[in-house]
């Protein structure tokens, strides 16, 4: 076979979005949510790096924006996981369907 | 400060003093409120004397332009970048108009001088809605007047809602949100008419002289006189006033049928003013559902036995009579229409404050439940009889005026479908006359039909203030009606213009 | 003072009264009764010197020409177009303020008598004299709109004093009655008076009754329907003066009117405010002698009217009903009068003059009288009364004179008038009518004498009512003496001489035409007198006799039940109460739909708030997709890549989901077993 090339990584890139997105809307577990949540943003940020690889520019934002996904995940991973446990310590579980007290 | 900035700006600072008033003093606040009114009152006269001084009460020269004849301008740029002026100015029929808002507010104000139930919120809202309704006549800048207008009709939904009588939540909601949707009407015009005439202000007569295209003003203009007709009580958009009359506290239903209703044809009038050519086209069609008004709403205030609702039905016939004059474009038809916005607004306030004295007397507006009061209330019953006389046109008092010019008018209109609209028009005064005596010989003439009643009192000195304010403006603008007419036709004489400079269609 | 400053001051004529009104009604509330009485009554003699003087002035001067010593531009409809009030003198309108003042002066003076001890007295003269005064506007008017303003204001001064026992609903219903029917009659003047302003330009009455505009509206035609404007115009106009003069079928308002005070009746009801329309017709009369068509019809009219009322006026029992009916004949007469009346032939415009001024004395005597007879015995039915001649002299002398004169028997002035339209009826070539009115004429003389025969001869019916009669005081006895003077001796007054339109000839008396007259009318009091000299079955028997026609005839016709019918089935039920549902079901039920709808729609939309984080999710990732198929339209090639990859998987979790919410189900809940 030959060496992957652009196409791979992209067809790669957007099947890890697809699963991100699908767990996302599916799964009931919130963290599980958040775990795809974070396939997603990585699914994002190898595109970039793809990008950067195979289309020779060199532009600083293929290699900065990867960066800057790492580091706002592990943010947003963080800010999630505190709500989170704020939410179990209230309702002793962490099912997305139940927590719906803002509805109409 | 210029004087019309006074007039309008004297109810909105009485307002404000209020406020800084303990709820307790009701006596205070309803001096304070009687004494602001009574300012306006006096300079409106002024104003009206002076403005006739300047055009001549014998009749002579008519402006001949298309640019209303204004006076006492007060012109301030405000947000130029849009053309957006702070213009007030005021000719015959706003100064007529004027003159009318504040005698009814003035009459309104000591018809509520027993009202205890929050008295100091109550005085607030009724002297911002009267801020309003003075500013709609006396602004000549679109947005201004749309501004006032907003003014006007918001404070209305609170007033009915807590101080009204019978359904009026209900019919506080339906009045504000039927007014409202008027209002959206309007607010479309205004922004359209404001982008087509691209002279980058918004005043009235400039606006006028710029040319509107014909193909705009086809759909503008009944989507502009629909949004007024609203206010006007035009058929079918006439529902909020039944209940909403009904419902109101009297003062408010005296301003409300008394003023608000001639706001719409004001407005109707200017957007008559604004689009001739759309005018032209519209008219007949207007005509059919202003005289649907006219013998509607006399045909149904023949079966209520409510006081209220037969007034307000019966303002709903008349505030037609003043489309319909409207609609003819017919200069004499216009003169009338302009004195019928002033006498029925004179006998309209009459009529609800007479109503809501004679309520808080017997605690019942079913005249059913009355009669042979006429004994026991003279006062009172005479000046219903004399209010009575002026609403079925009898000659003499201010509402005769106003009819015979807008019958004599409208008949120059000579296909048949206008004539037998005019002579149903005409027909009215039959049904008028039908319904008003039979409530008020219901109600006044025969035995004495509830014994609590032989033991009510007369009208007091307040109350008979302005009763006598009311009646006295009647009968002397009945039998003196020049300087109302002078006024009218000076200040049409601009639309008129404005009317024939476009070719017939 | 010289005549003419009378003339140039008859506007004070009206005036008087009118302050009078404005001083009785808003001024004296504190003060004696007397005193709004002796007000009232001056301000009618004052009214009065004004007048007679004027028309002296005027009737002596042999080069009299009609005039207009004051007017005033009073309502301007357009430039060209202008309402005018003034006071316009000429024949008619003299002879009607003489009629007028004098005999509301002494009416006002017999009040005082009349009304003593009531206790509105007061309101009384002040209504009045406002109906004096907007009677006297009305004879005075110079234009078409100012003799509509007074016209509107008698009929509202007839409202007030008909109902001035407004605690009697009978008199509530009577006053209603009539300010309605003529109301109604009121629009057709209104629609006239319109269709004048338009073709003619003007509405002055000396621009109206000009040979050119009559020639210009009878050549001008209404579009579509084609008629020519003149007679259209006379018959609308004329549609305002059948009202008030009570011509069938708007004439029943006037017998329910005598629920007014019998003064009230004799002022307003005989002698002046019903003649109001006979005096427009003789006003427009160059309108009316030009279109030949609306003459036929107030000649027809009055002529039915006359024998119609003279008819029922036979059956009836109420003592002001047959004054009330017999007023309704004698206005049909005057019309009758002037119907027949033309250029060539002008005879019957001066009867109908004459006519209403003997008229005007003989019925107002007549209603006095039996408001002193009704004083007398309190009540009105006549079955009650009998053999009031010796009880009370003067009223019967009195009354005797005027029943004399209202049939006919020379030399008293009746027999002149009657004569006169006898006469003009003949000349004019209108044989039936002539044979009509000589028919009435005789009817007359029967129902009056019916009247006075059963009132002061007969036997006693009721004997305590007869036991407490007594002649009434001085103020109304005098008044009734005063009342007989011209009954007797006006119809010596060579009236053609001072009333006439166009070219008249005066001949003398046409004893052929004079001896049926009187032939009839003797005949008519000899009926009466057989049939109710004494007390006799002969009256019921007859009536059996006539059986269902007499019943018809003693109702009226049943014109009143209809008139009921049409106004509370048909207008009330009928018209009124579906436009009234209209209005709440439909009108208003459809801003409340618009309402429910939107708080329907509103309430439907809420539903897509699950709450639910994933629900949300969905909407935003279809909001993505969405654009994202917009924005890459340009790129085809990306598409296809996506759609293959990617699409697929999105679109089946979304269905996936979209089924588990909506059928509320979900996955089995995996339990996190902690704590």
């Amino acid at each position: 076979m030959n060496t992957p090339g652009l196409n791979h990584f992209l067809i790669l890139s957007a099947l890890l979005f697809c699963i991100g997105i699908y767990g996302l809307l599916t799964r009931r577990n919130l963290i599980a949510m958040l775990m795809s949540v974070e396939i997603i943003l990585n699914a994002g940020a190898l595109n970039f790096v793809a990008f950067h690889h195979f289309r020779h520019g060199g532009e600083p934002g293929g290699v900065v924006f990867p960066l800057f996904i790492i580091a706002v995940a592990a943010a947003e991973a963080a800010v999630v996981l505190a709500i989170l446990i704020a939410l179990y310590r209230h309702k002793k579980d962490l099912d997305v369907e139940t927590s719906d007290t803002l509805k109409h | 400060m210029g004087l019309l900035t006074t007039i309008v700006l004297t109810p909105l600072l009485a307002a404000v003093a209020i406020l800084f008033i303990p709820p307790q003093r009701t006596l205070l606040i309803k001096r304070v409120a009687l004494a602001a009114t009574g300012i306006t009152l006096l300079l409106s006269i002024g104003l009206v004397l002076d403005y006739l001084g300047k055009i001549g009460l014998d009749s002579g020269a008519l402006p001949a332009g298309r640019a209303l004849a204004l006076e006492y301008r007060e012109q301030v740029p405000w947000l130029s970048n849009l053309g957006i002026e702070y213009f007030m100015a005021a000719d015959g029929i706003s100064l007529l108009m004027v003159l009318l808002t504040a005698v009814v507010i003035f009459c309104g104000v000591c018809a509520s001088w027993y009202q205890e139930y929050r008295a100091k919120e109550f005085f607030v809202f009724l002297l911002l809605l009267v801020t309003g309704v003075f500013g709609v006549f006396v602004a000549n800048d679109l947005f201004l007047f749309f501004l006032f207008y907003e003014l006007a009709v918001l404070p209305m939904y609170l007033l009915i809602g807590i101080w009204g009588t019978g359904p009026r939540e209900y019919s506080a909601m339906k009045l504000t949100l039927m007014l409202m949707g008027g209002s959206a009407l309007i607010v479309v015009g205004i922004l359209v008419l404001y982008f087509e005439a691209g002279v980058h202000s918004f005043s009235f007569s400039a606006i006028a002289q710029a040319k509107i295209p014909a193909s705009t003003q086809l759909w503008l203009f009944p989507v502009m006189f629909f949004g007024f007709g609203t206010l006007g009580g035009l058929w079918p958009f006439h529902t909020w006033s039944p209940d909403g009359h009904a419902s109101a506290p009297t003062a408010v239903s005296m301003l409300h049928a008394g003023v608000l209703m001639k706001l719409g044809g004001y407005g109707c009038l200017k957007t008559i003013y604004l689009m001739p050519e759309g005018a032209k086209v519209w008219g007949t069609f207007f005509m059919v559902l202003t005289t649907i008004n006219i013998f509607y709403g006399a045909l149904i205030a023949i079966q209520k036995t409510d006081l209220k609702y037969i007034t307000a039905y019966s303002s709903v016939s008349h505030c037609g009579l003043v489309l319909f004059g409207l609609a003819t474009l017919n200069a004499t038809a216009f003169q009338g229409a302009v004195v019928q916005m002033y006498a029925h607004g004179l006998m309209t306030a009459l009529f609800f404050a007479l109503v809501g004295m004679i309520y808080g007397r017997t605690h019942t507006r079913f005249i059913t439940e009355m009669g042979g009061l006429l004994k026991v209330i003279p006062f009172l019953g005479v000046a219903y009889l004399i209010g009575g006389f002026s609403g079925l046109g009898l000659p003499g008092l201010a509402g005769f005026i106003a009819e015979i010019q807008v019958f004599v008018g409208a008949f120059s209109l000579e296909s048949w479908g206008h004539r037998i609209m005019t002579i149903l028009a005409a027909a009215s005064v039959v049904t008028s006359a039908v319904y008003l005596l039979r409530a008020l010989t219901k109600m006044l003439y025969g035995p004495l039909v509830n014994e609590e009643h032989s033991h009510i009192t007369d009208a007091t000195f307040v109350e008979r203030v302005p009763l006598v304010i009311l009646l006295f403006l009647l009968a002397f603008s009945g039998m003196f009606p020049g300087w109302m007419i002078r006024m009218a036709e000076y200040s049409l004489a601009p639309v008129i213009n404005q009317l024939h400079s476009v070719p017939a269609l | 003072m010289s005549g003419s400053w009378f003339l140039e001051h008859l506007w004070l004529a009206p005036l008087f009264p009118f302050l009078g009104f404005l001083i009785i009604g808003l001024g004296m509330r504190n003060f004696r009764p007397a005193a709004s009485s002796t007000v009232a009554i001056a301000a009618m003699l004052a009214s009065t010197v004004v007048g007679w003087g004027a028309a002296i002035h005027y009737f002596q001067n042999p080069d009299a020409t009609p005039q207009i010593p004051w007017q005033y531009d009073w309502l301007k409809f357009s430039p060209q177009l202008i309402g005018r009030v003034g006071v316009l003198v000429d024949d008619i309108s003299m002879l009607l303020v003489v009629v007028v003042t004098t005999i509301s002066t002494l009416i006002h003076i017999y009040s005082q008598g009349y009304m003593h001890g009531d206790k509105g007295y007061r309101r009384f003269f002040a209504c009045m004299n406002l109906f004096s005064f907007s009677m006297l506007g009305l004879v005075l008017s110079v234009s078409l709109l100012q003799i509509f303003i007074f016209w509107e204001l008698v009929g509202i001064s007839s409202f007030l004093l008909i109902g001035y026992y407004w605690e009697k609903p009978s008199a509530v219903a009577a006053c209603k009655k009539a300010f309605i029917v003529t109301r109604f009659a009121d629009l057709g003047f209104l629609l006239g008076l319109m269709l004048l302003s338009f073709y003619a330009g003007g509405l002055d009455f000396s621009f109206l009754t000009q040979s050119s505009t009559i020639q210009r509206l009878a050549e001008t035609h209404l579009p579509v329907i084609g008629l020519s404007v003149l007679p259209v115009a006379a018959l609308l106009v004329y549609a305002g003066a059948a009202g008030k003069s009570a011509m069938f079928p708007l004439h029943i308002w006037l017998p329910d009117a005598m629920e007014g005070p019998t003064p009230v009746s004799a002022l307003i009801h005989a002698a002046t405010m019903v003649v109001a329309g006979v005096y427009l017709v003789a006003r427009l009369f160059p309108v009316f002698a030009a279109a030949q068509s609306a003459m036929m019809v107030v000649l027809i009219v009055g002529t039915f009217t006359a024998l119609f009322a003279a008819i029922i006026a036979t059956t009836q029992f109420d003592i002001k009903r047959v004054l009330a009916y017999s007023t309704l004949s004698q206005l049909g007469y005057m019309m009758l009068a002037l119907g027949v009346a033309s250029w060539e032939n002008p005879l019957g415009f001066t009867a109908s003059m004459f006519h209403l001024t003997t008229h005007a004395c003989f019925k107002a005597l007549l209603f006095l009288g039996a408001g002193s007879v009704i004083h007398a015995v309190h009540t009105n039915d006549m079955r009650e009364m009998g053999g009031l001649r010796h009880k009370m002299p003067i009223t019967h002398a009195t009354f005797l004179i005027a029943c004399l004169a209202i049939a006919g028997v020379p030399p008293l002035s009746g027999f002149f008038s009657k004569d006169e339209i006898l006469a003009a009826a003949w000349h004019s070539g209108q044989y039936a009518v002539f044979f009509i009115a000589l028919g009435v004429a005789g009817l007359t003389a029967f129902y009056m004498f019916r009247l006075y025969f059963m009132t002061f001869w007969s036997e006693p019916q009721v004997p305590e009512k007869y036991h407490h009669a007594h002649e009434s005081p001085l103020s109304m006895t005098a008044i009734l003496a005063a009342l007989a003077v011209p009954s007797i001796f006006a119809g010596l007054i060579p009236f053609g001489h001072y009333v006439k339109r166009g070219e008249l000839e005066l001949h003398g008396i046409n004893w052929w035409i004079a001896g049926a007259s009187i032939a009839v009318g003797l005949s008519g009091i000899a009926m009466a007198w057989l049939l109710y000299r004494r007390p006799n079955e002969l009256p019921d028997r007859l009536a059996y006799a006539f059986g269902p026609l007499h019943k018809v005839v003693f109702h009226k016709f049943y014109i009143d039940e209809i008139y009921l019918f049409v106004t509370k089935k048909i207008i009330f039920r009928g018209i009124s109460a579906p436009f009234n549902w209209f209005d709440r079901k439909c009108v208003d039920g459809f801003m409340d739909l618009v309402a429910q709808t939107t708080l329907r729609a509103g309430g439907w939309l809420r539903k897509t708030s699950t709450g639910r984080l994933q629900t949300y999710f969905i909407w935003v990732l279809a909001g993505g997709l969405f654009l994202g198929l917009i924005l890459w339209q340009s790129h085809p090639e990306l598409l296809w890549t996506l759609a293959f990859a990617g699409l697929g998987a999105i679109v089946l979790a979304l269905v996936w989901q979209l089924a588990l919410s909506l059928s509320g189900k979900s996955e089995p809940l995996k339990k996190i077993d902690r704590d």
